[in-house]
């Protein structure tokens, strides 16, 4: 009897052995949520293609940073980039996978997606709760021929942490001073007013419940959901929609030669650029204990950048332009193993 | 023939003793797991939090802010929730269990306390989420549109408690947590109260109705002193549930960081809400350690309430004694 438990218990071990061993060769990565359906959808392409597995958990951006520096993952992914000194202190390199944008979204009974028509200085004042009213002053002056009810302003907001939360608030820093000194910019701000809605899903059914508010949300989640969009004024003066175009334009106009890919896309210059657009972001190790694996996961990024873009369209993601993608294949070579030499990247 | 019998009979003996041995000591392993497990957790828990411990050192728990950009953390408005949340909780359940272990156990007709019984107990096992979502889908859209008016329209004009049921009905805050919590941990504690009411020995309560007590009188004066220590500690486990519970709560209480009156109606946070909204996307550094710290207070919340009710549980106990 004991023997037999013995021998099954031994069987149960040997065959957890032979599992781990084959999973060794996977590739893993975790972090940011917002690019957790594309990379499942690259990773599955890949599979096909190549038989090599990625596996990618979406636990969050700080998540996918403290595992990267704990080097439990082949990779990190977070939705706001790294400082150049802080990806020096922990010696990683990042590049970004994908741009998103992000949308204030309203519910306006008669006011058609469109229609309405905002600035920045506007956005960062009712999330201030300076404007309380649609009719306010402010909103009309920029809105001539909307109807604007004299209701009240209903904000809602992330309850949750997030990249779009980051997004959204380091463009509200940008274009206005007061935002800047008081709320500053981050995943969690300490918000001023509003109601708090528990990730996209939370931010859109409050702004479909309650007449008279405004929220923000991920570009795809507008988009899939039928929401109502308002337009925003970039720097040179026009007032865009959000689309892929705008989207592509606001990443064209960056200098994307700066150091380390630090770049966030919001009010970028350029007469078609959507004012809140930002590139999601993968972190590696400049230095790698296993060489072997590093290849493998820049071989799928290489794929990706170069089958992808199709799939990333179809789930309302914007693929990278090609000059920023060469920009980037260019920099692995700083990706090395521990002797010092670089790891290939198989393109 | 005989000698060999011996050896086999010792062989088996030798072999039940090493089993005894073997089993004795992995029992005791798993034991001793346990302890290293807490004492594992509350290290990590302390190291975790330690650069936010040094930097706001007590002022952590009673200043308001919470603002991630500046890096100014306090823990004041996410522990008011949870404390609040779960009393709530604790006012309404309480008697709401006793209730129901009271009619299952003394009035109930003998074919209908099984399946009251089983449902009750089936109550326990609804995952987490389920309450939240039907919290927020169902039960705070009524709970705005009826619930909350009336009550603005009644309590809210009571003096010195009328403060607690002001201002707009939003549907989620506090209250509406606290009621789902509530719910939550009814099943708990009143299927505890229910076992222990069934152990009151029916001689004791034979002869309670012999000197001609009533249901309540039996109930009040047998039942509930021969079992107050299996009541407090089923009423310990649900709070400490209500405590540590996340999903639910998360969904319904609002998730803001505002503390500017006393009102049950406005939107609030706890511990584990603030937890399970910020710890994934909270970058390292002294964001994270803030958050780690918050989760070492609700431990030593939940050490708190168990050491006191051992305490008074130890007290009853010494009151026995003295009375016998």
């Amino acid at each position: 009897m004991l023997n037999r438990t013995l021998r099954i218990a031994g069987i149960t071990g040997l065959s957890l052995l032979a599992m781990s061993s084959v999973s060794a060769a996977d590739i893993t990565g975790a972090g940011a949520s917002f690019p957790a359906p594309i990379y499942a959808k690259w990773a599955d392409g890949y599979q096909k293609a190549t038989s090599n597995r990625i596996n990618y958990q979406s636990i969050g951006s700080g998540g996918g940073i403290k595992q990267i520096t704990a080097k439990t993952v082949d990779f990190g992914a977070s939705d706001m980039p790294l400082k150049p000194e802080v990806l020096a202190k922990d010696g990683l390199v990042q590049f970004p996978t994908v741009i998103g944008g992000v949308v204030p979204v309203f519910n306006l009974p008669g006011i058609k997606p469109g229609e309405l028509k905002l600035t920045g200085a506007v956005l960062a004042d009712i999330y201030l709760g300076k404007i309380l009213k649609w009719n306010d002053k402010a909103i009309a002056e920029i809105n001539p021929g909307v109807n604007l009810p004299a209701s009240d302003i209903g904000v809602v907001r992330r309850a949750d942490g997030s990249g779009t939360t980051f997004i959204f608030t380091n463009y509200l820093s940008k274009v206005s001073d007061e935002w800047k000194s008081k709320i500053g910019e981050g995943t969690a701000v300490q918000w001023p007013v509003g109601l708090g809605g528990k990730g996209n899903e939370g931010v859109s059914a409050f702004v479909q419940r309650l007449p008279g508010s405004i929220g923000y949300v991920e570009y795809a989640y507008a988009k899939q959901n039928k929401l109502s969009h308002a337009m925003l004024k970039n720097t040179a003066g026009h007032f865009v929609a959000p689309s892929d175009t705008s989207f592509k334009a606001a990443a064209a106009g960056a200098d994307w030669n700066k150091s380390a890919f630090y770049e966030i896309l919001t009010n970028q210059s350029g007469k078609d650029s959507w004012p809140i657009t930002g590139a999601t972001f993968i972190l590696m190790h400049k230095v790698q204990d296993k060489p072997a694996q590093a290849a493998e996961a820049l071989k799928f990024f290489a794929w990706a950048y170069k089958n992808g873009a199709g799939m990333a369209d179809e789930l309302d993601y914007v693929p990278l332009p090609d000059s920023l993608v060469k920009l980037i294949q260019t920099s692995w070579s700083q990706i090395k193993d521990a002797s010092g030499k670089p790891i290939p990247a198989g393109m | 023939m005989s000698t060999t019998k011996d050896s086999t009979a010792e062989r088996a003996a030798g072999g039940r003793k090493l089993g005894d041995w073997l089993f004795f000591n992995l029992t005791r392993a798993f034991a001793l797991l346990t302890l290293l497990l807490l004492a594992g957790i509350i290290v990590s828990l302390f190291v975790g939090s330690w650069e936010s411990i040094q930097k706001f050192g007590f002022s952590f728990i009673w200043s308001r802010d919470w603002n991630p950009p500046m890096e100014k953390f306090g823990a004041l408005i996410p522990i008011y929730g949870t404390l609040v949340t779960s009393l709530i909780a604790l006012i309404i359940a309480v008697p709401v269990s006793f209730g129901i272990a009271l009619f299952l156990t003394e009035l109930s007709p003998v074919w209908l306390r099984r399946p009251l019984g089983v449902a009750i107990e089936l109550l326990a096992a609804v995952p987490s989420i389920v309450y939240g979502m039907w919290g927020l889908m169902v039960f705070v859209p009524f709970f705005a549109k009826y619930v909350q008016p009336a009550l603005a329209a009644t309590l809210g004009n009571v003096p010195l408690i009328g403060e607690l049921f002001s201002g707009p009905s939003l549907g989620i805050g506090l209250l509406a947590a606290g009621i789902i919590l509530a719910i939550m941990i009814i099943p708990f504690i009143a299927s505890v109260m229910r076992d222990v009411f069934d152990v009151t020995p029916a001689m004791l309560k034979e002869s309670a109705y012999g000197v001609g007590g009533n249901t309540w009188e039996v109930i009040w004066n047998v039942v509930l002193p021969y079992t107050k220590v299996g009541v407090i500690g089923g009423i310990m486990l649900g709070l400490g549930r209500a405590l540590g519970e996340t999903m639910a709560v998360t969904f319904v209480i609002g998730n803001s960081n505002f503390l500017s009156n006393i009102s049950l109606f406005a939107p609030g946070n706890s511990i584990t809400s603030v937890l399970a909204n910020e710890f994934g996307e909270a970058p390292p550094g002294l964001y994270t350690a803030s958050l780690i710290e918050l989760g070492l207070i609700l431990f030593l919340i939940t050490l708190t309430v168990l050491v006191f009710s051992r305490l008074l549980l130890l007290r009853l106990s010494k009151q026995e004694g003295s009375k016998t």
